[in-house]
């Protein structure tokens, strides 16, 4: 598969929030303003694109040849955890006021279901390592385009009235729905119509 | 070569948990940051409960508005009084100490015994779940529902059932925080100062005639309390009887006099033993 028919397959076709249903928990969680979205889709395009750099390293060049492949889910966890702890110092260092905006979503990236979702189907598929890198980067461009469309539409739930029972994460949940409704339209064949 | 494999994956997991942890150490020395004393005891003085009453995200967000914005110190609505005085000491000002503690409480005592009903509930035991439903099963709709869903979303569990199996609120375990109010549907959970005495515990704004069908502990407004007690505050409007708290007089012979025993004391002194 070329690099665009990856790109097209994880923003797109394999939505990971939307379509795979992986990292909910941010989805719903820092969506309530555009602007810790924009900041929490920042760092997990980030972590995801070195996440599945570094694991397809780790799996290719110390997993296989040691034919210990079994221990891929602990060796990803691993690294990922720490590969976000050491994101989430540098953005302490570095930019005060979107540490705070993501609060507690970023340590929570370390056990996002996404980020070693990624990890896990970019192993799976085989990708090189190029292939790799570009399959995470678009994954996390994939979870902040949900982000940010689910975002701006909270932005405006809050104007509106809703029935009491739906307020808050209730009508989150059901327009993230209908989202996903949305996003199912994306599949396989409109890859093999765009790129043959 | 079972034993050879175990070997590797021990050795590889060893080293790349060693490589990572140490690079973590050495990161963590490189980009320490470093924080302001004055604001980390400031956080330590605040409850760290991240209730948000403040307007704040958290407690140490408002600690570093004190800090930096010079926000006011009499924010904190679980802390009350004494945090607002040790955060005064902190910031070495003085501060005009007028607050009083505002807790929650049910102003409704209708239950089984002394309400008329519609129908009986069998759903989802929530009352926003119930108020969909013809707003709740009462015939009575300011009253409470009872099916606890301020008990649920207390975080102190200051909120419980009696003894007569009706909600009723510990103001001495209430932070203040109002999560209570905001999920009551029928708006039956209202602010108290701390120190009041007596409360109208009705909240029905209907007519005389039309509470005595459906409820023997409502408030008719007769306004037999405004009378009796003219100093103690008492306040009759949309045939409901309320209490400004601001007056100072007593309210005792209201309470005594009061047709349907509505006025009731805001602290209960004896648990009765339920017959």
């Amino acid at each position: 598969m070329t690099y665009v028919g990856i790109i097209i397959t994880f923003v797109f076709i394999e939505n990971f929030i939307l379509t795979k249903f992986l990292g909910l928990c941010p989805f719903i969680g820092v969506s309530r303003n555009v602007e810790s979205a924009v900041g929490m889709g920042f760092a997990v395009i980030f972590v995801m694109s070195l996440a599945s750099l570094i694991t397809w390293a780790i799996y290719n060049l110390i997993l296989i040849p040691l034919n210990i492949t079994f221990l891929q889910t602990i060796t990803f966890i691993l690294v990922i955890a720490s590969l976000v702890q050491f994101v989430e110092m540098t953005i302490q260092k570095i930019s005060p006021p979107l540490y705070r905006a993501l609060g507690i979503y970023l340590p929570l990236i370390t056990t996002n279901c996404a980020i070693l979702g990624i990890a896990l189907i970019a192993v799976q598929y085989e990708y090189d390592a190029m292939g790799s890198f570009i399959a995470g980067f678009s994954a996390g461009v994939g979870f902040f385009l949900a982000l940010l469309l689910m975002s701006t539409i909270r932005e405006r739930l809050d104007l509106e009235w809703v029935p009491k029972p739906f307020r808050g994460v209730s009508i989150a949940f059901i327009s993230g729905g209908l989202m996903a409704l949305a996003f199912m339209a994306f599949d396989k064949a409109l890859l093999r119509n765009l790129i043959g | 070569m079972p034993l050879l494999k175990i070997l590797y994956s021990f050795i590889s997991v060893t080293s790349i948990g060693g490589v990572l942890g140490l690079g973590l150490a050495i990161a963590s020395k490189l980009l320490q940051v470093k924080r302001d004393e004055k604001l980390m005891s400031l956080e330590e003085t605040l409850p760290g409960l991240n209730c948000g009453a403040c307007g704040y995200a958290g407690c140490s967000q408002y600690a570093e508005a004190i800090v930096k914005e010079n926000e006011e110190l009499t924010l904190c609505g679980p802390g009350g009084q004494d945090t607002a005085s040790e955060l005064a000491d902190l910031m070495g000002v003085k501060i005009e100490i007028s607050i009083e503690k505002k807790v929650t409480q049910v102003h409704c005592r209708g239950g089984q015994a002394t309400s008329e009903y519609l129908y009986s509930y069998r759903g989802v035991m929530d009352c926003n779940a119930m108020y969909l439903l013809f707003e709740g099963d009462k015939v009575c709709k300011y009253g409470c529902l009872g099916l606890g869903s301020c008990i649920k979303v207390c975080p102190t569990d200051a909120i419980d059932y009696d003894e007569e199996g009706l909600v009723w609120v510990d103001r001495d375990k209430c932070i203040s925080c109002g999560k209570c109010i905001d999920v009551c549907p029928t708006g039956v959970m209202k602010w108290v100062p701390y120190s009041a005495d007596y409360i109208v515990a009705c909240n029905s704004r209907d007519k005389a005639s039309v509470v005595k069908k459906y409820c023997s502990v409502g408030c008719t407004g007769c306004k037999r309390c405004e009378k009796k007690s003219p100093e103690g505050g008492f306040v009759v409007e949309d045939y409901l009887a309320t209490i400004d708290y601001k007056a100072k007089g007593e309210r005792e012979n209201a309470a005594d006099d009061c047709p349907s025993k509505c006025i009731i004391p805001a602290v209960k002194t004896a648990t009765k033993v339920s017959t």
